[in-house]
C-alpha cells in the first residue's frame, strides 16, 4: 500500500467496524441452494446478467457471422474486447488523499497465465505519471564511479540488451489485512504484484562503464517524475540482477510503469524498482531518504522498527475460486487456480487446502517456472457443496514456507504494514459465493 | 559484473557506420553533425583513478557526415565505450540528494522559523495542516510521540524519522505537491526549521543551515534496525500434508464482505 496516511486508514476502518457491525447479524443461509447459487453469480456478475440475449445461439446463425467485421488497422494500437471492459485496474478512493499518489491494483483473478499485461499491471505513483519526452530524457551515473558518465535512451538501447521475466510486487501488498480480513476481492488483498517481461541493459554492465570506485558500497537510484524518488540500495544487489529497462512485454514500459527506463531490482520490494530513472549515485552508505526511513520501513511491537527490508518472501493467492470467482455452477468440478511467487528464486511447491489447512494436496506447476517471476499452480477440484476454506501454501527453492497469518503476526505484531505474505484464506459458502476471511 | 566483452575496447581501428551523424568505434562515440547531443567537441575524458584514456580524434566530413577516430587506449577499462561524460555542470543541476544520516549534500544557505512559518502557511498547510496536524488524509508533521507500541503508530518527523537532514532532502525534491523543485534552499531551510519547531525540535527564534541541521538529534534516531532478520518464522522441512489440525479451523475475522469498503462490490447487508 504504502499509503501516505496510513494511520487515518485505520482509524476509518476502526469506524466503520464500529459502525457496521450491528447491522451484520444473521442475514446469511438466505440464499441457499443451486438455483440461488447461479442467482448470486449472476449478481455478482453483471456481464451474465447482460449476456440473456440468444438470438446469435444455435440454430440461429450470429450476426457477427453474417456481417463484415472491422478492416486491420481500425485500431492501430489493438485494445481488448468490449466485452472485456470489466478486466481493469481498481484502486481504492478512501485508501490516500490524492491520485497523484495513490495505487490501484491488477486485476488478478481475471488473469490466466503468468503475464500481466502491461496496461493492467497495478499502478502506484508518488506525485502522478510525468510525461517524458525520450529525446530529453537522460540518465546520469556519478558519485564514486571513474567516470561520471550521462546516456541518452539511444545510448542505453545500444549496449547488448538482455530479457527477463519478472514479478514486481509492492511490500505493502496485502497491507490491509494485518488486522483481520478486510477487502473482499483478491484483486485488493493481493493485486500490488504484477509479473512481466522486461529488456534492458544489465546496471553491471552501465557500472563497469563508469568504473566503481572500490570504497563505493550504496548506490542511490532515483527517478525524474515530480517525487524524484530515491532508495538506496546496496551495491552488491546493484552487480547482482538488477536491469535497466526500456521494455515491458515487447514493447516501450508504458507511461505508469516508468517510461521511457526504469530500474528493475529482481525480486525486492516494488518501491526499490524506481521509474523514470534519471540518476544513479554511488556512495560508501545508504542515503536514509524518506521512502527508506518513514516509509517501507516495518514497525515491530516493540516500537522498533525494521530497514531495509528488501525481499519479497514466498507469497501465494489462488484467484480461482475468490470473491471475484464464485462458484457459480453448484456443485462439481473446478479448477482451483493460482499464482506464487519469490524474491528468493523459483518456486519449489505450492499445496492448497479446501479444509482450513488441515490436509493439503500438491498443486500442478505450470510451466514455466521461473526465478524471481510469478508461477501459475492448479488443482483439479469436485466441489461438493459444503462451505470450504480454500488456502494455499508456497514452498520456494530455498525451503521457505509460506507462514500463516498467526505465525506472522507472532513475529512481527500487527503495525508493520508491509511485507504481509500470510496465507490467504478464501471462504467457499454453500450458495458458492467467496469471501476474505482469516481463521485461526 | 561481466566483462566479457571487455575486450571491444581494444578494437581500435574498425571503421564502422554507426548511427547518423555519429560514428561507432572502439572508443566513446562523438557526434560530429548531429546538433542533439549535450556536446559537439570530442575532448579526452579523464579517468579519475589516475588512467589516462588518450583519444586522437580526427573527424572527417565525407558527404554523409562520416568519422574517422583513432584512438589509443591505455589500459583502458571502459568496455563498451557508450556514452558521454557528464560534466560537472550538468550533474549539479540534478545532484540534490542529501544524506540523512551525516547531512552530506546540504548546500549553503539558511532559514528561520518564522520566515518557515509563513511560507508554511502559504505553501504546505492546505494538505498538512496549520500546526502539521494533516488535513484528512494528508500527512501529518507533527506528534505522535509515544505511540509507536500503540495500536495506532503515529509515524511523523517528531515521532518516527531518524534524521532530520532527511526532511531537507524530501521537501527540496518533492514538495510543495502541485510543485515539486520550486523553493529556493533558503526556503526550504525555513520550511525544515519550522517543520522541526512543530515537533518541538527548535525554539521558535531558531536559524537553521546546514551545521545546525545535522546538530538537529531526531527523538526516534536509534528506533531502527538495520539488516533483515527475516525469515522470522519457521519453515518446516517437511511441511505437515494430512490431519495438521490439532483443532477445527475457527474463522477470526469474517467482515471483509460486509464491511462495504472494497471496491466494485457491494456489502451484503
Amino acid at each position: 500500500m504504502a499509503i501516505d496516511d496510513r494511520t487515518e486508514v485505520a482509524r476509518q476502518v476502526a469506524a466503520m467496524r464500529a459502525t457496521s457491525l450491528p447491522v451484520l447479524t444473521g442475514r446469511r443461509g438466505l440464499l441457499a441452494g443451486a438455483g440461488a447459487a447461479a442467482a448470486a453469480g449472476a449478481l455478482l456478475h453483471p456481464k451474465l446478467a447482460l449476456a440473456k440475449g440468444s438470438e446469435n445461439l444455435p440454430p440461429n446463425v450470429p450476426d457477427w457471422t453474417r456481417s463484415l467485421g472491422a478492416g486491420v488497422s481500425d485500431k492501430p494500437y489493438g485494445v481488448p474486447s468490449p466485452f472485456e471492459k470489466n478486466v481493469v485496474r481498481r484502486n481504492v478512493e478512501w485508501l490516500t488523499a490524492t491520485e497523484q499518489s495513490s495505487v490501484n491494483f491488477t486485476p488478478l483473478p481475471e488473469l490466466d497465465g503468468i503475464i500481466t499485461p502491461s496496461g493492467l499491471c497495478f499502478e502506484r505513483h508518488h506525485a502522478g505519471v510525468p510525461e517524458i519526452d525520450p529525446a530529453q530524457h537522460r540518465l546520469v551515473i556519478h558519485g564514486m564511479v571513474a567516470r561520471p558518465l550521462i546516456f541518452t535512451m539511444d545510448d542505453l538501447v545500444r549496449f547488448p540488451s538482455t530479457s527477463r521475466i519478472l514479478f514486481l510486487e509492492c511490500p505493502a501488498n496485502g497491507g490491509m489485512e494485518w488486522k483481520g480480513a478486510q477487502m473482499d476481492g483478491c484483486q485488493f488483498t493481493h493485486g500490488m504484484v504484477h509479473c512481466c517481461e522486461w529488456t534492458g541493459v544489465t546496471l553491471s554492465t552501465l557500472l563497469a562503464e563508469a568504473g566503481v570506485l572500490p570504497e563505493a558500497k550504496w548506490m542511490l537510484a532515483e527517478g525524474a517524475d515530480g517525487a524524484a524518488m530515491t532508495r538506496s540500495i546496496p551495491l552488491a544487489k546493484a552487480l547482482d540482477d538488477c536491469i535497466v529497462c526500456y521494455a515491458q512485454n515487447g514493447e516501450r514500459i508504458r507511461p505508469e510503469q516508468g517510461y521511457p527506463v526504469r530500474l528493475m531490482v529482481p525480486g525486492w520490494e516494488g518501491n526499490v524498482n524506481v521509474k523514470w530513472l534519471r540518476r544513479l549515485k554511488l556512495g560508501d552508505r545508504p542515503w536514509h531518504h524518506r521512502e527508506e526511513t518513514s516509509k517501507y520501513t516495518d514497525l515491530m511491537p516493540d516500537g522498533k522498527a525494521r530497514q531495509f527490508t528488501f525481499t519479497m518472501d514466498a507469497n501465494s493467492v489462488v484467484t480461482a475460486p475468490c470473491p471475484e470467482k464464485p462458484l457459480k455452477f453448484g456443485k462439481g468440478f473446478y479448477e482451483i487456480r493460482g499464482l506464487a511467487w519469490s524474491g528468493h528464486g523459483r518456486i519449489k511447491r505450492v499445496d492448497v487446502s479446501v479444509d482450513g489447512g488441515n490436509n493439503w494436496q500438491t498443486a500442478v506447476l505450470q510451466e514455466p517456472v521461473l526465478s524471481k517471476a510469478l508461477t501459475r499452480f492448479r488443482l483439479p477440484w469436485t466441489w461438493d457443496g459444503a462451505p470450504a476454506l480454500v488456502q494455499s501454501r508456497a514452498i520456494d527453492e530455498t525451503g521457505y514456507v509460506q507462514p500463516t497469518i498467526e505465525q506472522l503476526r507472532a513475529a512481527r505484531g500487527v503495525n508493520s504494514i508491509y511485507h504481509k505474505n500470510a496465507q490467504q484464506t478464501w471462504r467457499v459458502n454453500p450458495d458458492g459465493t467467496v469471501n476474505n476471511v482469516q481463521i485461526l | 559484473m561481466s566483462r566479457s566483452c571487455s575486450r571491444w575496447g581494444h578494437i581500435h581501428l574498425t571503421l564502422r557506420s554507426g548511427p547518423p551523424g555519429r560514428v561507432s568505434k572502439g572508443g566513446r562515440s562523438h557526434p560530429v553533425c548531429s546538433p542533439s547531443f549535450e556536446t559537439a567537441a570530442a575532448r579526452p575524458p579523464q579517468d579519475e583513478v589516475g588512467t589516462w584514456v588518450i583519444r586522437l580524434a580526427g573527424a572527417v566530413l565525407i558527404s554523409a557526415c562520416v568519422a574517422i577516430q583513432a584512438t589509443a587506449h591505455a589500459q583502458s577499462p571502459v568496455p563498451y565505450g557508450i556514452g558521454r561524460p557528464a560534466t560537472a555542470e550538468q550533474i549539479k543541476g540534478w545532484d540534490i540528494d542529501v544524506r540523512g544520516d551525516d547531512g552530506r549534500g546540504l548546500p549553503p544557505g539558511k532559514g528561520t522559523v518564522k520566515q518557515g512559518e509563513e511560507l508554511y502557511l502559504s505553501q504546505c498547510a492546505s494538505c498538512h495542516g496549520e500546526f502539521g496536524e494533516g488535513n484528512g488524509r494528508w500527512p501529518e508533521l507533527m506528534g505522535g510521540k509515544g505511540t509507536l507500541t500503540s495500536d495506532d503508530p503515529r509515524k511523523t518527523v517528531g515521532s518516527y524519522w531518524p534524521y532530520a537532514p532527511t526532511l531537507f532532502d524530501y521537501i527540496r525534491r518533492t514538495m510543495p505537491f502541485t510543485a515539486p523543485q520550486s523553493l529556493s534552499d533558503d526556503e526550504v531551510y525555513a520550511i525544515t526549521a519550522y517543520i522541526l519547531h512543530l515537533n518541538d525540535l527548535l525554539p521558535a527564534d531558531a536559524t537553521l543551515d546546514a551545521a545546525a541541521l545535522v546538530a538537529v538529534r531526531l527523538p526516534n534516531r536509534d528506533g531502527f534496525i538495520e539488516g533483515d532478520p527475516r525469515p522470522d518464522t519457521a519453515s518446516p522441512p517437511v511441511p505437515c500434508m494430512t490431519n495438521c489440525r490439532t483443532t477445527p479451523p475457527k474463522v477470526t475475522s469474517d467482515l471483509a464482505e460486509r464491511l462495504g469498503v472494497t471496491p466494485s462490490r457491494k456489502p451484503k447487508d
